[in-house]
């Protein structure tokens, strides 16, 4: 032990003055701290690494500067559970004392930060992918941002295209949780509007494995399904389906026409052909913002660094999310006093120029912006690929409903049998 | 509490240096009558020892017992109180929820492992679950965002909660008791593996996989639970009962036949012992202790959903008991402590992509270098300084 302490010692003195230094950096009020919550474990890691580029890319499109003052970024992991995902911001919020804190991801841990974000007024909350219609409807924060749309208004446009290819009457099949009843609300409530009839809804487990009773329930007389299932969960069903000799056209959901079911080998790989889906990005979109975000995302993530060939849906929300939070510091002018009062009042007023559109907010903190309907179509070389169909521009939350008379998405809302 | 321990703590109590072996053969053979006047399926089967081995004795009250325990305080345990009493003052309200709080509640779900483990030899993977059960309950009696929940009184959902978790606990008991080592592993992580995919897909009662949001702590006498400060006192206090309970249960009768089935449970059975009903009550009793773990930690969290009883939570638990060690109590609070403090620092420490490294190298140099966890390496230091 007596060896020992000197060096103990000189650990001592030397935290203290790392210490001192922070301190006095602090209270210069150079550094403005934001907190980055992204899934970088369970089953959303690789979405949650790249929402995770997204957000960097923000900062670095910036310089690391905001109003003059420098961006400290301090990343923390959840799992895609609430309870994590709270611990985590927690963290961030009361031992690293952010003063702004963009995520979490996913939907059900959203509606928790929020829940949280209402005990810690001295903190700014900017969501970062998560999409659950609850988090800005029910109850919501006063200090809780949301500059991205979610599951609802995704879909909107849907139905329109679906009644014009002349599809009457439709099948959901779609997972058993939040997210997916809120796609076949966005979908529905346009559909069912403009005359369309759904007799049957289909929910099943997620990552469920055999299909074989929900295709024996698809009666003869729709014209098509829609199809609210992710990744592997939608080839696995689309593989059942044609073993089952179905051939209806598919309607997918933001997640379900992803690269792997356009990359599928099977047989009706030539009816995938025609397939509509909505989302709030398209691959193909030739916007001259979404071309350059799309090259600066190539040129700072190349795929040999563990980027992807194209940003995907949570490098684009992030992006969307923190690039809300350094203009909204840059039109307060880098001002946090009095519980952050100027900066939350510049961004409740901001006009987010985003890679798709201008996004703006409404009364509850929550994104209005653009949605695209996409359709599969056969390039020279044989390969399938995303074409947009269309473009839907300032979709609201309640997706064209009065406050009174509009629900939550469930199991049960809406119907039009 | 090694075997070679408990022999000695209960001679002690008994006051004869003869070894337990030794009485046991002598309470058997000599009469065989209090053998029989033992209730059959009571499971706590005082007739041996209470005819045999307590002769001269004051019998094990709990009163009595603190009062020996206060006699027996020393000043190492006033030190730890004091430190516990004194921790949110020298920390701040992070650390005292955070890390204090919640080292506490997951503390009490691994001390019903420990306790398990330790004292009958049954590693039970349903220890989550078992808290989940409690945890699900006040949520659904009690109050929360959810409109399913029932929004009962917070002490009668409290109450039919540690209910439920000593039913369903007494259930998990009966089911695997008549297996041993690996099986009874399999068996209890099929059950907690099943309660978790039925918390996933019930929606009419377990509200599927969004579970249950804002079920806060309640306020009781103008006090709110939820504000660290009161909440970590409310864990401190729960964990001290328990460990008390605890430490009390394994010198009773019913803890020493325990001990004794977890040891030979063949020779306990020749001895007249249910050892059935011994384990079931004692899967039943750390049903209470899980149960009570599964409540503070759902008025931690201010949420349930089945991710806070998934595989990784089963496993944790024992990763818990297994860090801090099994032969003590005490080892449950620690490796609870080391657990949270990994969870929640490692990230400072190395690449924030991959610090879950950190905690897999730390439980492994720690199980590597010390079977017995944290524990182990303690009195192995202590062996080293009376040397």
């Amino acid at each position: 032990m007596k060896t020992d302490k000197p060096r103990f010692v000189r650990t001592v003195v030397s935290g203290a003055v790392a210490l001192l230094l922070a301190g006095a950096a602090y209270a210069q009020g150079q550094a403005v701290k934001i907190g980055l919550l992204a899934t970088l474990e369970g089953p959303f890691a690789a979405g949650g690494a790249d929402g995770m580029r997204g957000a960097e890319l923000a900062v670095k499109q910036r310089g690391g500067t905001v109003a003059g003052r420098k961006v400290e970024i301090i990343k923390a992991s959840s799992n895609a559970n609430p309870d994590v995902a709270v611990n985590a911001a927690r963290k961030l919020v009361e031992q690293d004392k952010v003063d702004i804190l963009v995520g979490p991801l996913s939907g059900s841990e959203g509606i928790a930060v929020k829940d949280y974000s209402r005990g810690q007024p001295q903190t700014t909350f900017i969501n970062g992918g998560s999409g659950a219609q609850a988090t800005t409807l029910v109850n919501p924060s006063p200090n809780f941002f949301r500059f991205n749309t979610e599951g609802a208004q995704w879909m909107v446009g849907l139905g329109k295209a679906a009644i014009s290819k002349g599809y009457k009457r439709v099948m959901v099949i779609a997972e058993d949780y939040a997210f997916p009843y809120s796609q076949v609300q966005g979908f529905m409530s346009e559909f069912c509007r403009l005359g369309g009839k759904v007799p049957i809804k289909a929910w099943v487990p997620l990552g469920g494995k055999d299909y074989a009773s929900t295709i024996a329930r698809i009666p003869k007389d729709v014209d098509a399904l829609l199809v609210v299932l992710g990744g592997a969960d939608a080839v696995n069903f689309l593989n059942q389906y044609e073993a089952a000799g179905g051939d209806k056209p598919i309607l997918g959901g933001s997640i379900t026409v992803s690269q792997d079911v356009l990359n599928y080998k099977g047989k009706r790989r030539e009816s995938l052909v025609g397939t509509l889906s909505a989302g709030p990005l398209a691959d193909a979109f030739d916007g001259a913002d979404w071309k350059a975000f799309v090259e600066d995302y190539r040129k700072n993530y190349p795929v040999s660094a563990g980027g992807y060939p194209s940003p995907s849906l949570f490098a684009f929300v992030y992006y969307t999310n923190m690039k809300a939070a350094l203009d909204g510091l840059e039109a307060a002018g880098g001002d946090l006093s009095n519980n952050h009062q100027k900066y939350r009042a510049a961004l409740s007023k901001l006009e987010l120029k985003t890679p798709t559109g201008i996004v703006r907010l409404d009364a509850n903190r929550q994104a209005i912006g653009t949605t695209f309907v996409t359709e599969v179509v056969k390039d020279a070389s044989g390969n399938l690929l995303n074409k947009v169909h269309s473009k839907v521009d300032g979709v609201e939350q309640l997706l064209g409903m009065k406050k009174e008379e509009f629900q939550i998405g469930s199991r049960d809302v809406p119907a039009c049998p | 509490m090694s075997a070679a321990h408990w022999r000695r703590a209960m001679n002690r109590g008994a006051g004869q240096a003869q070894p337990l072996r030794d009485r046991f053969v002598a309470a058997a053979s000599a009469s065989s009558s209090v053998l029989q006047d033992r209730s059959p399926p009571g499971g706590r089967g005082p007739g041996a020892f209470g005819g045999a081995t307590t002769v001269g004795q004051p019998s094990f009250g709990f009163w009595q017992a603190l009062m020996r325990a206060l006699g027996m305080l020393r000043l190492r345990h006033l030190a730890a109180l004091l430190l516990l009493l004194a921790f949110p003052w020298i920390g701040n309200d992070f650390l005292t929820y955070q890390i204090g709080a919640q080292a506490l509640a997951l503390g009490l779900i691994t001390l019903s492992l420990t306790f398990l483990g330790g004292y009958g030899g049954m590693i039970s993977l349903a220890q989550m679950s078992i808290a989940g059960v409690a945890g699900y309950t006040v949520a659904i009696l009690g109050a929360s965002g959810a409109e399913i929940s029932l929004g009962w009184p917070w002490w009668a959902a409290v109450a039919f909660g540690l209910g439920f978790a000593v039913l369903s606990a007494s259930f998990v008991g009966w089911l695997s008791v008549r297996t041993e080592g690996i099986y009874t592993i399999m068996i209890t992580l099929a059950f907690g593996v099943a309660f978790y995919y039925l918390a996933l897909q019930n929606y009419s009662l377990f509200n599927g996989f969004q579970g249950f949001q804002r079920v806060h702590a309640p306020e009781v006498f103008g006090v709110s639970f939820r504000k660290p400060l009161p909440f970590y006192f409310l864990c401190l206090a729960c964990a001290l009962a328990a460990y008390l309970l605890v430490k009390w249960t394994i010198r009773t009768p019913f803890g020493i036949a325990l001990q004794g089935v977890r040891d030979n449970p063949r020779r306990m059975a020749a001895l007249g012992f249910d050892v059935t009903a011994h384990r079931v009550a004692a899967y039943g009793l750390a049903g209470l202790l899980a149960g009570l773990g599964g409540v503070l930690l759902v008025w931690y969290n201010g949420l349930i959903t089945p991710g806070s009883i998934n595989t990784g939570w089963l496993i944790n638990v024992l990763v818990m008991a297994v860090l801090g060690g099994m032969s003590h109590p005490l080892g449950a609070f620690l490796g609870a402590l080391v657990f949270v403090l990994l969870q929640t620092f490692a990230i400072d420490l190395f690449d924030r992509e991959r610090f879950n490294l950190v905690i897999g190298a730390v439980f492994l140099l720690i199980v590597l270098f010390s079977p017995d966890g944290l524990l182990g390496l303690w009195s192995g230091l202590r062996k080293r300084m009376t040397k």
